[in-house]
């Protein structure tokens, strides 16, 4: 299965100023892309455009050298997108949610990979706790237990790190890896400093014009 | 992500992620029923507000105007029609704002399912708790108004086809001020003047009830509105609901 997902001459301004400009990006199968940069440096505009969400920007898109436009229903069958806001509804067990997101994708699933998924990110005897009464950092793990539940190869992470503890945030880190070992690819911001890898990649926003790879 | 996973072998993992969604859109509709149902059920005071707001609203008119069965009796399917439509305007401006907070939406947008049909799904679960009760609540409160006898039914069954399209036209309105911190007055500026031919349909054919005309062409107009704003309103939806994240 191909993946690849280009951009070109990618430019974004909001409220007059160029967030960033002339960004070319190429991300294949097997990378871990991370983009880095200051607090308003539009890292999460730079995700949301390039999952599909925001569409006033300048440049093209590309998914497995098709413009954006025509492989939307391919792209978004193939994306996990995690954004800032975990899309976890207080009101609704874990369970409930997860349910909700596997049949989004379609899928009916079953209560047992459910459990499991959960089991996987360390959530296992809270399955029927409504997740409002849950931590941060386990609403965040609710989230996080789409990324087993729900195999999907382009991974866009925004901030998946935040409120979680030292032991989730390695266990998460080799799940990345893994990831794109397995042929995935992953998009993620964050503060956190990555483990430096084969596969581990960056893109450098804000600071004036030295936008692009290091 | 805690210890317990057991390491994956590569080819396992490479079959993991080549398997496709079998696209079930009646799989994600479904699911999205259950789960608005299940969200307004737990918070309750949501269903409840609009029913209460209703009744009191109803009860204010005989105080202020006059508790003259026969002038009420006049008024009634004016005053039921429209307070009614400001209920149902009334928790509107929460049909898409919980899922803007908390991400939800979001994610709503990016399944490959066509987001007219889910947000359709979100309107139906808001007419089942908030347009349905309004209507089957109505006749009460008509009793209270000295509503004449023989006009229940045609209250109900015009209130109850007469909200789907106030459910529908309102998620257009909902959708756009979705993103906005106080989109709540600016949101019924946006819908009420849309509102007007239903009113107009729906207080007709309680009038007319009354009067003991004909109400099949009455009923048959709130039928062919509905039937409309069934066909534009979930693109219209959606589009509005791209555009408010867009924002």
């Amino acid at each position: 299965m191909p993946l690849r997902l280009e951009a070109r001459e990618l430019a974004c301004e909001r409220d007059d100023r160029w967030l960033f400009e002339d960004l070319d990006l190429d991300i294949r199968a097997g990378e871990i892309v991370r983009v880095e940069g200051p607090n308003g440096s539009g890292k999460t505009t730079l995700l949301k455009i390039l999952s599909g969400q925001l569409t006033d920007y300048r440049g093209e898109l590309f998914w497995n050298g098709m413009p954006m436009r025509r492989a939307r229903g391919d792209f978004l069958a193939s994306l996990l997108y995690l954004g800032h806001a975990p899309g976890i509804k207080a009101a609704l067990t874990p369970l409930e949610n997860l349910a909700w997101y596997q049949a989004l994708a379609g899928e009916t699933g079953d209560e047992r990979a459910r459990l499991v998924a959960l089991e996987g990110v360390g959530l296992a005897g809270f399955e029927d706790v409504p997740t409002g009464q849950l931590s941060a950092g386990q609403q965040r793990r609710v989230a996080l237990a789409r990324l087993d539940l729900t195999p999907r190869p382009l991974w866009v992470l925004d901030e998946p790190f935040t409120a979680i503890d030292r032991d989730g945030v390695v266990a998460l880190e080799a799940r990345l890896v893994a990831h794109a070992r397995a042929g995935g690819c992953v998009l993620v911001t964050t503060h956190h400093e990555l483990r430096a890898t084969d596969e581990l990649t960056r893109i450098r926003l804000g600071r004036g014009g030295d936008d692009g790879r290091h | 992500m805690a210890g317990t996973e057991t390491p994956m072998t590569d080819t396992e993992a490479a079959m993991a992620l080549h398997r496709e969604p079998h696209g079930g859109l009646v799989v994600a509709l479904r699911a999205t029923l259950k789960r608005d149902l299940l969200l307004l059920l737990r918070r309750r005071s949501e269903v409840l507000n609009p029913l209460v707001f209703f009744a009191l609203v109803i009860t204010l008119f005989p105080i202020g105007i006059s508790p003259d069965p026969e002038l009420l009796a006049t008024i009634a399917p004016g005053l039921l029609w429209v307070a009614a439509l400001l209920a149902a305007l009334l928790s509107l401006d929460t049909l898409f704002r919980g899922d803007y907070d908390d991400g939800s939406l979001e994610q709503l947008l990016l399944t490959p399912q066509p987001l007219a049909a889910l947000g359709l799904a979100k309107v139906a679960v808001h007419w089942l708790l908030t347009g349905l009760p309004l209507a089957l609540m109505a006749p009460v409160l008509g009793i209270m108004l000295s509503l004449p006898a023989g006009s229940y039914g045609v209250l109900a069954l015009s209130l109850a086809l007469g909200t789907a399209s106030l459910s529908l036209i309102g998620a257009i309105g909902a959708a756009l001020t979705v993103g906005l911190a106080r989109g709540g007055v600016l949101l019924s500026l946006l819908v009420l003047p849309l509102y007007i031919p239903v009113l107009i349909f729906g207080a007709g054919a309680v009038q007319a009830a009354i009067l003991g005309d004909g109400v099949a062409a009455h009923l048959a107009i709130l039928g062919a509105l509905l039937a409309v704003t069934l066909m534009f309103a979930p693109w219209a939806i959606a589009a509005s609901l791209r555009i408010s994240i867009n924002g």
